[in-house]
């Protein structure tokens, strides 16, 4: 019997979508491998009914810890005295930046290997072998492992949700106890939003800014090039440049951002690094205009321009409203 | 207060980077660098010595590594470093993540620091985790990608405010010292090294230790004593290449790119 204890995050009452995954993906692992999926949760009055609701993705148990929020150190605590306990042959996580940091913590408290950035998972000979993109995804790499425990990152959205088709799952509280490097660290504000609140997920034509704009009122050219689109298109940013504050928080792509799937997706100025692909990959048409020819971005663009946006830019929104007044 | 930062030699960017199809593992020769995120790592680092609110009585760069790794060091001072430390022992190489975190954090005992600083990434492996591995090891609070980072109080009371992004937004986190911090790209802008720090980085001193100076047990790193075992390597599903065109005469680029729209409709 080999059992997959897998990780949700939540926030403001509801569970993240790539954990969802997570659970479908573990579910349907154990039961190739002829055991469960657990999941676990850890919050402060975590509500039952979103607990046992990861029943109808597939977990055949919930597990509740009582902790502070937000931050990985609790959560190996809690997971590894579930493992310890509960004798659990691997854990899963769905894409995420507190999945990252769990994990590899729980690695090191338990002695698991760990494969992180993973985007297929298949049982194989009773045991589970994990899929791993390297080097700017050129490659694959196939991780085993040799360890009782084996932990499984997901990349963000590798996991596709299963139907919500189970039933509720019973819920057990966990108690376990802080270490002492959890009790070090306090959440002052959680999931402040800065920047305006704009809405590109339902956009059809997204223009995207990354750092080749320059400067913030760089964006400038990427929202002349959406105006001149009209209609449904909108103006998005890398986390690079939300970081700088250049642009809301609201439209950043990718890890820790939105995940996207417009029917023309422009990339401006962005190299295209692994954390921005997975939020934009499924677009139908990418386009990337990048000065550097080695930018990763053309690798998976089904046009490049190698060129100077400041030259291009302005010329294709004005080429862009002459050809849609014609 | 004594600051390690964690660095790498990372292969250049502009070497294509390869696996060795015999082992599994990232073919690690050809031309080297430091690992561009640990370069915030190192500023981050300076920045606080220079800020004033704590005193800095010194920076570490530590790595692990072949002896080629030594260079990444050398940057690494040129950088602000006053020393570096360097992991240098067969007994380690092919260790996994995992394996890895725990021979640095073995190497950072012995310096007993009040802050580890490392970049948010390295530019090979892209593993992320590093730090969070190495803090287990060492009981001490850790967190990744951060973004702003404010020292406050004394050594022995002091504890530092971060910023960072993660999935619902900005969060802020208060964390008490000694602790691990990973930095995002996007804490600081690097300085560049002037000449004379170049010139100078190998007068620093530069400690070599072996697994055993630092008491690693041989029997917990490695490529042969990891837990997660490279088994193979495949390539991707191939990607029909995208069209590329070089600009040269604007006005042309973009009627060929107008066009490629239109054909598809997008406009």
């Amino acid at each position: 019997m080999a059992n997959i204890l897998v990780y949700a995050l939540h926030y403001d009452g509801a569970i993240n979508k790539n954990s969802l995954g997570a659970v479908s993906e573990g579910a349907k692992l154990a039961a190739e491998l002829g055991g469960e999926a657990h999941a676990i949760l850890l919050g402060e009055n975590v509500p039952q009914e979103l607990a046992a609701s990861l029943g109808k993705y597939g977990a055949k148990k919930v597990l509740v810890a009582e902790g502070p929020e937000g931050l990985a150190q609790p959560l190996v605590d809690a997971m590894a005295k579930a493992i310890t306990d509960g004798g659990y042959s691997y854990a899963l996580f769905g894409g995420g930046l507190l999945g990252f940091e769990i994990g590899a913590g729980l690695a090191a408290r338990l002695g698991a290997g760990v494969a992180m950035e993973v985007t297929a998972v298949r049982a194989e000979g009773g045991e589970l072998v994990a899929e791993r993109p390297i080097l700017g995804d050129s490659a694959i790499s196939e991780i085993k492992y040799r360890s009782d425990v084996g932990i499984i990152i997901g990349r963000l959205n590798a996991f596709e949700l299963g139907d919500a088709s189970g039933a509720d799952a019973p819920v057990e509280q966990l108690s376990f106890e802080l270490s002492a490097q959890a009790q070090q660290a306090t959440m002052v504000t959680r999931g402040e939003q800065r920047g305006a609140d704009v809405d590109i997920e339902g956009a059809d034509i997204l223009i995207a800014g990354g750092r080749g704009l320059g400067k913030a009122e760089g964006f400038q050219l990427a929202e002349d090039l959406a105006g001149a689109f009209g209609g449904n298109s909108a103006v998005a940013a890398t986390r690079a440049v939300v970081d700088a504050g250049w642009y809301p928080y609201a439209a950043q792509i990718g890890q820790t951002g939105k995940t996207v799937a417009p029917k023309l997706y422009l990339a401006a100025g962005i190299s295209g690094a692994i954390q921005h692909k997975v939020g934009m990959q499924a677009s139908e048409n990418i386009v990337a205009i990048n000065k550097d020819a080695n930018a990763p971005i053309f690798e998976f663009s089904d046009l490049g321009i190698i060129g100077d946006l400041n030259k291009i830019l302005p010329k294709l929104t004005e080429a862009v409203k002459a050809k849609k007044g014609s | 207060m004594k600051i390690c930062v964690l660095v790498k030699e990372v292969p250049d960017a502009a070497v294509e980077k390869r696996i060795d199809p015999s082992t599994g593992r990232m073919d690690r020769s050809g031309e080297k660098n430091l690992n561009p995120y640990d370069t915030h790592a190192i500023e981050a680092a300076m920045q606080i010595k220079e800020g004033g609110a704590v005193p800095v009585e010194e920076i570490v760069a530590v790595t692990m590594g072949p002896d080629s790794a030594v260079r990444a060091l050398h940057k690494a001072v040129s950088l602000g470093a006053d020393r570096s430390v360097h992991l240098s022992d067969p007994v380690v190489a092919g260790s996994d993540v995992a394996a890895t975190g725990y021979a640095l954090a073995k190497t950072l005992q012995r310096e007993n620091p009040d802050l580890v600083l490392l970049g948010q990434q390295s530019d090979d492996g892209e593993c992320y985790t590093i730090g969070a591995v190495v803090a287990e090891h060492l009981s001490m609070p850790s967190l990744t990608q951060v973004i702003k980072m404010d020292v406050e109080g004394g050594v022995g009371s002091g504890s530092l405010r971060c910023e960072r992004q993660a999935e619902y937004g900005y969060d802020t986190v208060q964390i008490k010292l000694p602790a691990v911090i990973s930095v995002g790209d996007a804490i600081n802008e690097p300085r560049y090294p002037s000449l004379k720090a170049i010139m100078g980085a190998k007068k620093k001193p530069l400690d070599t230790v072996t697994a055993g100076d630092v008491e690693i047990d041989a029997s917990k790193v490695g490529g042969d004593n990891s837990a997660a075992q490279w088994v193979a390597a495949k390539s991707p599903p191939a990607k029909a290449a995208g069209e590329i065109i070089e600009d040269e005469d604007t006005g042309e680029t973009v009627e060929k790119i107008v066009a490629w729209l239109d054909e598809r409709k997008l406009i």
